[in-house]
């Protein structure tokens, strides 16, 4: 009986929330607050960014689950490590960290702005980098996993029956872990939708170059508490959409 | 047309030495305990693991011969049947079929024509489009038959093509595999740790104890004589075909066996050595089975004696060396044997 309490305690502490930005809510001018120029900046921006990472974690991140999953690699649970540090440290710190690595301060940041005239912070580019810092470990573990669950035996048997090692890969490999390069994909964009701490002190809150969706709420909840929760309404609407698209994989109890 | 298989490997603490050759439309069992190299001999000829040493050739031609050919496991013409059927799982058995020909750059349309026409020829036709994970362990087996005769194989490798199975589709299944195996042109290879299977399915039968083949030859003769104990268990039961009517068989030797469990037609009796008992005058009481005979050879194997009667008993017998040293038997001894109906296993050939 104690126990179904705290559970209903839990559910409340869950529900509640969502309930508050409901409520709170200023349905009247929702729609003015959602086109007001600078909401569509930020709208059309998440979008730009929270792709643009998770195209650069398919990218970058496919090659490396397959390295950690199959290849003889040394030292591979201090790789596995670095890979997922990302998920572990705080947002501003990975910020922090790229900024110094890539900043105009740093040498690398002072080669590309004297080799190409390029400056990082405060560009979309920096933005997404950004994002697939955090991102990308959600797709690569998600990868990781599914490839090592692959019975190597399914390969092998599939080379038998005349099948060269791109065949192999195309047609047996890649179907088997197709659902979970999905979701992979899915959980890495959603993080990139929500990146607020590395974007902010890396590439900065300039609006129309950087100023993403969370960067807007928060900045707007300063000035007019109204329209920052209308934006939070979008984020929490495509979460919703996200979790439903992923149900199967998720929410069925085994 | 002849597999060659001249194989070392050295593999963790395994070093396998085996050396044998498989004529065409002949099937050759290889048998042990597990952990005697059997699957990493099938894993060398299959080319999922290259040769330290030796010679691995098909039709004259090399398919492993370090340290200059290696032939890789899509190119060597082989149909793979493995452990367990591994079917792919996202593909339908119709699709599974197809995989060869499809691998092989074969037109899709043409080759689910094929690959149906195989379903049918094994008998699943009508489970074409599900996916392996609905088919019973029956079907999936006969799938993967299909699966590797689809790939036009030169030689068909079977992994333990029937331990996943339970004991009454065991039976099915192995019937349909021996006719398969039967209509195939080329050589085979079994690999299998249950004596049966060799006894149904093969022609020769290759021993592997701890990396070393400790017995080979023609089927009848390893099992009417097992140069070691550990043959002697693994191989030496006594192997009775013959025709049943009801609970009697009459096996093509003129013998009279009575069973537990009725059967009719065509069947393959058979009585591990050590349910046979012997006696000096005509048993009393219970066994069902007696049949007076005469002491072909004695044979003392490890802590056993085998005693092998003459033809048309033909019965091979394993005994405790006192109960040995107490019945004095030599050869050309008349002795009687009695086994029980229950000790009888018999199944459909």
């Amino acid at each position: 009986m104690a126990l179904l309490v705290v559970a209903v305690a839990a559910v409340a502490f869950f529900a509640l929330p969502l309930l508050g930005l409901l409520q709170q809510a200023r349905w009247s001018t929702l729609v003015d607050d959602l086109t007001s120029p600078g909401a569509r900046d930020a709208l059309r921006l998440s979008l730009v960014v929270s792709l643009g990472a998770t195209a650069l974690a398919l990218g970058l991140g496919t090659p490396l689950a397959w390295v950690l999953a199959r290849a003889a690699v040394p030292a591979r649970s201090l790789l596995r490590s670095l890979v997922l540090l990302p998920m572990v440290v705080p947002p501003v710190v990975g910020g922090t960290a790229l900024l110094a690595a890539l900043g105009p301060e740093s040498p690398v940041g002072g080669w590309l702005d004297d080799a190409f005239g390029v400056v990082l912070p405060g560009t979309t580019t920096a933005a997404v980098l950004a994002a697939a810092f955090v991102a990308m470990p959600f797709y690569v573990i998600t990868v990781e996993g599914a490839l090592r669950g692959v019975d190597r035996r399914l390969e092998q048997v599939a080379a038998s029956l005349g099948a060269g090692r791109a065949t192999v890969l195309r047609r047996v490999t890649l179907p088997i872990v197709g659902p979970s390069l999905v979701s992979g994909a899915v959980l890495a964009w959603a993080r990139a939708l929500g990146e607020f701490g590395a974007t902010v002190t890396f590439a900065g809150n300039v609006e129309g170059q950087t100023r993403t969706l969370p960067l807007a709420v928060s900045l707007r909840l300063q000035e007019d508490q109204g329209s920052g929760i209308a934006l939070s309404l979008v984020l929490v609407a495509v979460s919703v959409v996200v979790l439903a698209a992923l149900r199967d994989r998720w929410l069925r109890t085994p | 047309m002849t597999l060659l298989a001249d194989v070392r490997v050295r593999r963790g603490a395994l070093d396998l030495v085996v050396d044998l050759a498989v004529a065409s439309g002949t099937v050759t069992a290889v048998v042990g305990p597990n952990g005697a190299g059997k699957s990493t001999l099938l894993a060398a000829v299959a080319g999922h693991l290259a040769l330290d040493a030796g010679r691995i050739a098909l039709d004259g031609t090399d398919l492993d011969a370090p340290p200059d050919v290696f032939v890789p496991p899509e190119d060597r013409r082989l149909g793979l049947v493995p452990q367990d059927h591994l079917l792919f799982p996202h593909l339908s058995a119709l699709d599974n079929v197809a995989f060869a020909p499809r691998a092989r750059g074969v037109p899709a349309r043409e080759a689910r024509a094929r690959a149906a026409a195989l379903l049918e020829r094994v008998g699943v036709g009508a489970v074409a489009d599900l996916r392996p994970r609905a088919l019973s362990g029956g079907q999936a087996q006969r799938v993967a038959l299909a699966r590797a005769l689809a790939a036009d194989p030169a030689a068909l490798l079977l992994d333990e093509p029937l331990s996943a199975l339970d004991a009454r589709t065991r039976i099915e299944v192995r019937r349909d595999l021996r006719r398969h195996l039967v209509g195939f042109a080329g050589p085979t290879l079994l690999v299998t740790h249950d004596p049966v299977d060799a006894f149904a399915l093969a022609d020769h039968v290759v021993v592997l104890e701890g990396g070393r083949v400790t017995q080979a030859g023609p089927l009848a003769e390893v099992t009417a004589r097992p140069r070691s104990r550990h043959v002697a268990d693994l191989v030496g039961t006594n192997l009775l075909p013959g025709t049943a009517a009801g609970t009697t068989i009459r096996t093509d030797g003129g013998l009279e066996v009575v069973v537990a469990e009725p059967l009719h037609g065509p069947v393959l009796a058979t009585i591990p050595p050590t349910a046979v008992a012997l006696h000096r005058h005509a048993p009393e009481g219970s066994p069902r089975n007696r049949w007076s005979g005469t002491v072909a050879d004695v044979d003392r194997l490890g802590d056993r004696v085998r005693v092998r009667l003459a033809p048309p008993v033909g019965l091979v017998a394993e005994i405790t060396p006192a109960a040995a040293a107490e019945l004095g038997l030599r050869e050309g001894d008349p002795v009687w044997a009695s086994v029980k109906a229950t000790e009888v296993t018999a199944y459909p050939r």
